[in-house]
């Protein structure tokens, strides 16, 4: 369209902004919770994530050791040791001995102590007490200080979600039934419609529009309508709550889209090639088995991806005919619902717990768009 | 490991059975029951190809009606009635009455009406304006699989990623919560709140599904775009029309049956959708909507009468689409 009379430069930056505002608008919340989970707590709390390559600070009440660890020194009586916790360190920036005014000292300077005595901090969080009469109480001294925040990314909240055996959150079993929920789940459909799809394209017989259009009308069925007959039906045979359930529930909810996305394709073959393979005496099953199945892979495609999605991200299907009482088989994304409930706060392994969840169909997603964006055009657009 | 033995049994158990369902019926019909061969060579042929089709479909005939035609009846069946124990007792109307008297049901309905509207417009609105765009531009198909992609994410996630958007903190303390730090940077006095907000939060939460769905909206209309003749365009500018009124009065009528399409099918999805409500309210703070209404009903009030009722109120919003979308196949194939 460049070559057109009427499209203006000025025009055409215009658009190249917007589509970047767009483009950037969509992306930012997922950039935020990705940044996250890359992030410490301390991190997270103390700044929002577009901070994240930046130093920030934090405020910090920390002890020096109890007077009990005192030592005399020269005739002085000294406490010295770090205000840095184990396995942190400390940046210390300003710092006091008073909570209404933690700025009154720099590193290295030396306080007065309120009850007697002098204190030094160095900027690593080193300290050393002295008095000239001993230190009493049982808790040591309390220091105020504003420490620096470097920025740092981590992996830990990835190990801790994933792998840590203490983790009560058990993202792994999750991811696990997960994947057991949504494999056979996107499998046994495209089978079962395959045969079906291939009857309504290429096999005369009476009653077939009437079918296609029983089908089209269950496209739109809700899901809500079946939970209650179905649950009922699964008790009643006695499949209850787990995998079969919720297999042969996502087995029939996918149907209708399968067997619509997979005839409006296979109607669309040349009909060439099938009339030849009738002629030349070929069977019905042979035909579909050895023409139609090849030349359909990217409705079959399509449609594995369509499924495979809607499954892996499913929470209904999963809460009503698979999750019992039992908890061994919570879904992921039941587990962040519930997270969301327990841990709404601790962002570090929300965030990444969610992004355990997402990333598997991130990854089929852009790797097979082009598959996708087909099938949606197939089902939509005639 | 057992459940993973379970999923890998259950792959090759159904495939193994549906196959072999398809090769040996198939093979008896032709063979056993209707050979062709023999005196009735040519009637056992046509008999065969007559029974053949129903062969291909039973297994998904059986599913579709199973799962999704009777569920349709009996959840009609059971919305007349009321569990007591183990039995279902006829209670005519009083389910529907019930839920009459219940604001959380006006509520959700009130809602509901907003998201089907709000959503669906709001979708398809930026789709096009995505398509448009990026259609025009070298990198468009780079921007459009980044746009698209929320798609891909489930809407429990999608309400993680938008509940860190609206995080509120105390005064005193940074935000974390990108809305609330740019609402105090322009000026706000004191964070807000963002999902108990009331009727606000509505909206706050539609943002979630819009941002969804619009990815879906801007494919398809992109494509529809994309088909429009160049030349009804070309004559509309050689006539002076300026790109704002080839866009509104040239392009938008021509796909006017697939943005017809689209905001179908987002309305559809609208009705269905329950995570995001109830991942990030539950219904609180007057965001219930129907979907979770009815889940809640089912699952947290046990009550199955009234739960099928809500459900029922569901398809009673979906059945004229159903029977335009029903009406458009029958006319295609005639």
């Amino acid at each position: 369209m460049d070559n057109i009379a009427g499209s203006k430069s000025s025009l055409r930056w215009a658009v190249h902004l917007s589509v970047a505002f767009l483009v950037v608008l969509w992306l930012i919340p997922t950039v935020g919770l990705l940044v996250s989970s890359f992030r410490t707590t301390d991190q997270i709390s103390t700044g929002g994530w577009w901070r994240a390559l930046m130093t920030a600070e934090h405020n910090l009440i920390l002890r020096t050791a109890p007077p009990s660890t005192q030592t005399q020194i020269n005739g002085k009586y000294v406490v010295t040791g770090s205000l840095a916790k184990s396995g942190t360190d400390l940046d210390i920036r300003v710092w006091g001995v008073s909570s209404r005014a933690i700025d009154d000292y720099t590193p290295g300077a030396t306080a007065k102590l309120s009850k007697g005595g002098e204190i030094t901090v160095s900027k690593d969080g080193h300290y050393r007490m002295e008095h000239t009469l001993p230190f009493t109480g049982k808790r040591g001294t309390r220091i105020f200080l504003s420490s620096a925040l470097p920025p740092e990314f981590t992996l830990d909240n990835y190990h801790k979600v994933l792998f840590d055996p203490k983790n009560v959150e058990g993202m792994g079993q999750a991811f696990l039934t997960t994947m057991i929920v949504t494999i056979p789940a996107t499998i046994i459909p495209i089978l079962i419609a395959a045969f079906a799809a291939y009857a309504l394209a290429w096999m005369q017989f009476p009653g077939r529009a009437l079918l296609v259009a029983f089908i089209v009308g269950l496209l739109v069925v809700p899901l809500q309508l079946a939970l209650i007959p179905l649950l009922k039906l699964h008790l009643n045979i006695g499949i209850g709550k787990g995998f079969i359930g919720v297999w042969l529930a996502h087995t029939a909810f996918g149907m209708p889209l399968a067997i619509y996305l997979l005839r409006n394709y296979m109607v669309g073959l040349p009909k060439d090639i099938i009339e030849n393979a009738r002629i030349d005496g070929a069977t019905d099953f042979q035909i579909f088995m050895k023409l139609i199945v090849p030349l359909s892979f990217p409705a079959l495609a399509a449609f594995s991806i369509f499924q495979f999605l809607w499954t892996w991200n499913d929470l209904l299907v999963a809460k009503v005919f698979l999750i019992d009482s039992s908890g061994q088989t919570v879904v992921m994304t039941a587990k962040l619902v519930e997270m969301l409930g327990t841990r709404g706060g601790n962002w570090e392994i929300l965030a990444t717990s969610a992004f355990v969840s997402i990333v598997v169909p991130l990854l089929v997603f852009f790797s097979l768009q082009k598959y996708l964006v087909r099938g949606l055009l197939a089902g939509s657009v005639k | 490991m057992y459940p993973a033995m379970q999923g890998i049994m259950a792959i090759v158990g159904a495939v193994s059975v549906c196959l072999t369902y398809y090769f040996v019926s198939n093979w008896l019909l032709d063979n056993v029951f209707l050979p062709a061969k023999g005196a009735h060579i040519s009637r056992n042929i046509n008999r065969a190809n007559m029974i053949r089709p129903w062969l291909f479909l039973a297994p998904a005939l059986l599913v579709l009606c199973v799962y999704l035609a009777y569920p349709v009846i009996e959840t009609l069946r059971l919305s007349f009635m009321q569990r007591q124990g183990a039995e279902f007792v006829w209670v005519g109307l009083d389910n529907y009455q019930q839920m009459m008297t219940e604001d959380k049901f006006w509520e959700a309905l009130t809602n509901n009406v907003l998201w089907l509207i709000i959503v669906p417009a709001g979708a398809t609105a930026m789709g096009l304006i995505a398509a448009q765009l990026t259609d025009r531009i070298y990198w468009g198909n780079l921007a459009k699989s980044l746009i698209f992609m929320p798609m891909a994410i489930s809407f429990v996630g999608a309400s993680i990623i938008w509940k860190l958007v609206y995080d509120t903190r105390p005064i005193d303390q940074e935000q974390i919560g990108l809305l609330n730090a740019l609402y105090l940077f322009f000026g706000g006095d004191a964070p807000q709140t963002w999902v108990t907000m009331p009727f606000w939060n509505n909206l706050f939460l539609m943002v979630v599904l819009i941002w969804i769905q619009t990815g879906f909206a801007m494919v398809i209309l992109s494509a529809a775009l994309r088909s429009i003749p160049e030349e009804t365009i070309e004559a509309a500018i050689l006539d002076g029309a300026n790109p704002w009124v080839v866009f509104f009065k040239i392009k938008v009528p021509q796909i006017k049956g697939t943005i017809l399409v689209v905001w179908t099918t987002i309305t559809i999805t609208v009705l269905k959708v329950f995570d995001i409500v109830y991942a990030m309210t539950n219904g609180q703070w007057n965001t219930q909507i129907l979907a979770n209404y009815m889940f809640n009903k089912l699952f947290s009030a046990n009550d199955w009468g009234v739960g099928s009722a809500s459900a029922m109120v569901i398809m009673l919003l979906v059945t004229p689409i159903l029977i335009w979308n029903v009406y458009n196949a029958r006319q295609e194939q005639l």
